[in-house]
């Protein structure tokens, strides 16, 4: 009795064996010949199953973010594929079996025999139809080091830090102080490390978070295409040459004005706006503080122009920002940040049609203090009052349309106010102390 | 949460990433183990793990919650303005954004609370994450200049 049921069991064993060593070792096209004949019945099947999961996922697609599966031309070399991906699925299954496993007895293990390589397939078959396109949108976690400077870009939002350089550049020029290109030179890599470096560690904060949201999903961190080590210790090697370049390469005020807003962006701005519409205000005074480091950049000191600077810097933020979230309050109010254009939509645009009017008010100021001549206030007049206009509209109208109109107008607004002043820059007068101070 | 059914091919030694969950939006990982995991390796993957199962259920339960109360807040609105909750062409009548304002601050103030326990356990334990990682770098880089210098010995 034991020896049958040994010899049976071996049989069994060496079936499962032989079919492993064939799989493995013969081309795949021999190995879906081998399983042709059981597929063949299982075709329309998964053809069924395969159109069923496109409807579903379609559907879905309304509801919730997916990634759009990518439209299958053919499907016949999708089924052959799927039985290739079923026969190494198979082969997973089929390995932890052992004669250890199988009963003594003589009877069930000739249906154990039988039935051994059928059902594994067939149920293999259903379960695995499915899911086959699904398997092929994992991907390996391996960091490539020619991906790495596109991950690398995205993590640090190179473009929201390009846009940042540009105004301390701003601020740098506008400065009454002979323009001295190394100094400029050392403050734009400066900032522009210090900024990389915040945006990173804003990231790192976020994924999940990032992962709910449209516009944010296709993240680095949240893509799995970076590991949060990585993240972090790029921020570190971007913070802390960017300050060090700042403190000693330009001069320590620029230096604490750097470090003092990679806080101010990482640890209250991160987390404030899970917590309280207050990040709007602390958000507006991140984006003051560059323009301010151009100018004590070139000047050493931080004095009435520097805050008109960064004062006009801040306004702008409330009508960029409240004008874009009135887009997104879906996403803010599902993935639980706390924005005005949520909590507050009236105060959300009082405060952009206000903020508009302030931009007014401090162009008319620049000449005052020194920054510019005269001629600025009133050639910047049309595209002021116009901004003024669309934020007007927003406050009365409070639709989608009003808000896109009052955001784009000030993607646009930011650049050319600011090449005015530069072309109005109130020439340096005789015996002015300005210059690079180190 | 759906166990996942996927298998990552034998000679990967790294670990895999898949797309989006349908509800939480979270891209699940499935980590690898090696065949000679130390203790603290263990411990990161393990609280990895664990990590991935409280957002994803988190998340999941907040995405769903959140349709729900969508649809329904719309059905009220509709019903209260004595209008069909169906067009004729069969389209699923809905409401502005402007109409939809009042459901989304009423939302945002309701779960406050659930997301502010949440942002705190995510940011301690994204820290503690990292940490370990660090620490299983260091750890590794160790092993193997201790393993070259054996080498060297020999």
């Amino acid at each position: 009795m034991n020896i049958i049921a040994k010899r049976s069991a071996s049989w069994v064993g060496g079936c499962v064996w032989y079919l492993e060593r064939r799989a493995l070792q013969e081309s795949p096209r021999r190995f879906l010949h081998l399983l042709r004949n059981v597929n063949q019945q299982w075709v329309t099947f998964q053809h069924f199953n395969f159109l069923r999961h496109m409807y579903v996922t379609q559907l879905n697609r309304s509801f919730n973010q997916q990634i759009k599966p990518k439209p299958e031309p053919v499907p016949s070399p999708f089924l052959e594929k799927a039985s290739l991906d079923e026969a190494k699925t198979e082969i997973y299954k089929m390995r932890p079996l052992s004669p250890a496993s199988l009963s003594l007895s003589r009877k069930p293990n000739e249906k154990e025999s039988i039935e051994l390589e059928p059902t594994p397939v067939i149920e293999g078959s259903i379960a695995v139809g499915t899911e086959t396109k699904e398997e092929k949108q994992w991907k390996e976690m391996k960091l490539r080091v020619d991906d790495l400077p596109g991950i690398l870009a995205r993590l640090s939002k190179i473009k929201l830090t390009a846009l940042v350089v540009s105004t301390t550049s701003a601020g740098f020029a506008l400065a009454p102080a002979p323009f001295d290109w190394p100094c400029f030179l050392l403050t734009f890599v400066g900032t522009g490390l210090a900024s990389c470096a915040a945006n990173s560690i804003n990231q790192f904060f976020e994924v999940p978070f990032d992962s709910n949201m449209n516009r944010t999903k296709n993240r680095p961190l949240v893509r799995g295409q970076i590991s949060p080590l990585l993240a972090v210790s790029f921020a570190a090697c971007c913070a802390v040459p960017g300050v060090a370049l700042l403190t000693w390469g330009v001069n320590p005020l620029t230096g604490a004005l750097g470090l003092f807003n990679i806080f101010l962006y990482t640890c209250c701005y991160t987390p404030l706006k899970r917590i309280s519409i207050a990040n709007t205000w602390v958000g507006a005074v991140v984006g003051a503080i560059p323009p301010l480091m151009g100018w004590t950049a070139a000047t050493g000191s931080l004095d009435a122009g520097a805050f008109l600077l960064g004062g006009i810097l801040y306004s702008w933020q409330f009508p960029h920002f409240n004008a874009l979230s009135w887009g997104l309050r879906e996403d803010y109010s599902r993935g639980g940040y706390c924005m005005m254009s949520v909590t507050h939509p009236d105060l959300c645009r009082r405060v952009a049609l206000r903020h508009c009017l302030a931009l007014v008010a401090m162009s008319a100021a620049a000449p005052a203090l020194d920054v510019t001549t005269w001629t600025f206030p009133v050639i910047a007049l049309p595209i002021n009052l116009y901004i003024s206009y669309l934020g007007f509209r927003f406050y009365r109208d409070a639709d989608r349309k009003s808000s896109r109109k009052l955001f784009f107008c000030s993607l646009w607004h930011l650049p050319l106010f600011l090449l005015l002043m530069l072309t109005c820059k109130r020439p340096a007068a005789q015996g002015d102390a300005g210059g690079p101070q180190s | 949460m759906a166990v996942s059914r996927f298998c990552p091919p034998r000679k990967s030694c790294h670990d895999w990433i898949g797309p989006p969950d349908k509800h939480s939006n979270l891209q699940p990982v499935h980590f690898y183990i090696p065949e000679n995991e130390s203790p603290l390796e263990q411990k990161l993957r393990e609280l990895r793990q664990e990590t991935q199962e409280r957002n994803q259920q988190f998340w999941a339960n907040q995405n769903l919650t959140f349709l729900k109360e969508k649809e329904e807040f719309i059905d009220s609105r509709l019903k209260a303005k004595g209008l069909e909750l169906r067009a004729e062409s069969g389209q699923k009548a809905t409401l502005n954004a402007e109409e939809m304002a009042d459901f989304y601050k009423e939302f945002l103030s309701k779960n406050f609370r659930k997301h502010m326990y949440c942002n705190r356990d995510w940011y301690k334990r994204n820290l503690a994450i990292t940490f370990f990682m660090g620490k299983v770098a260091l750890e590794r880089i160790w092993n193997k200049l201790r393993l070259k210098q054996k080498k060297t010995s020999n």
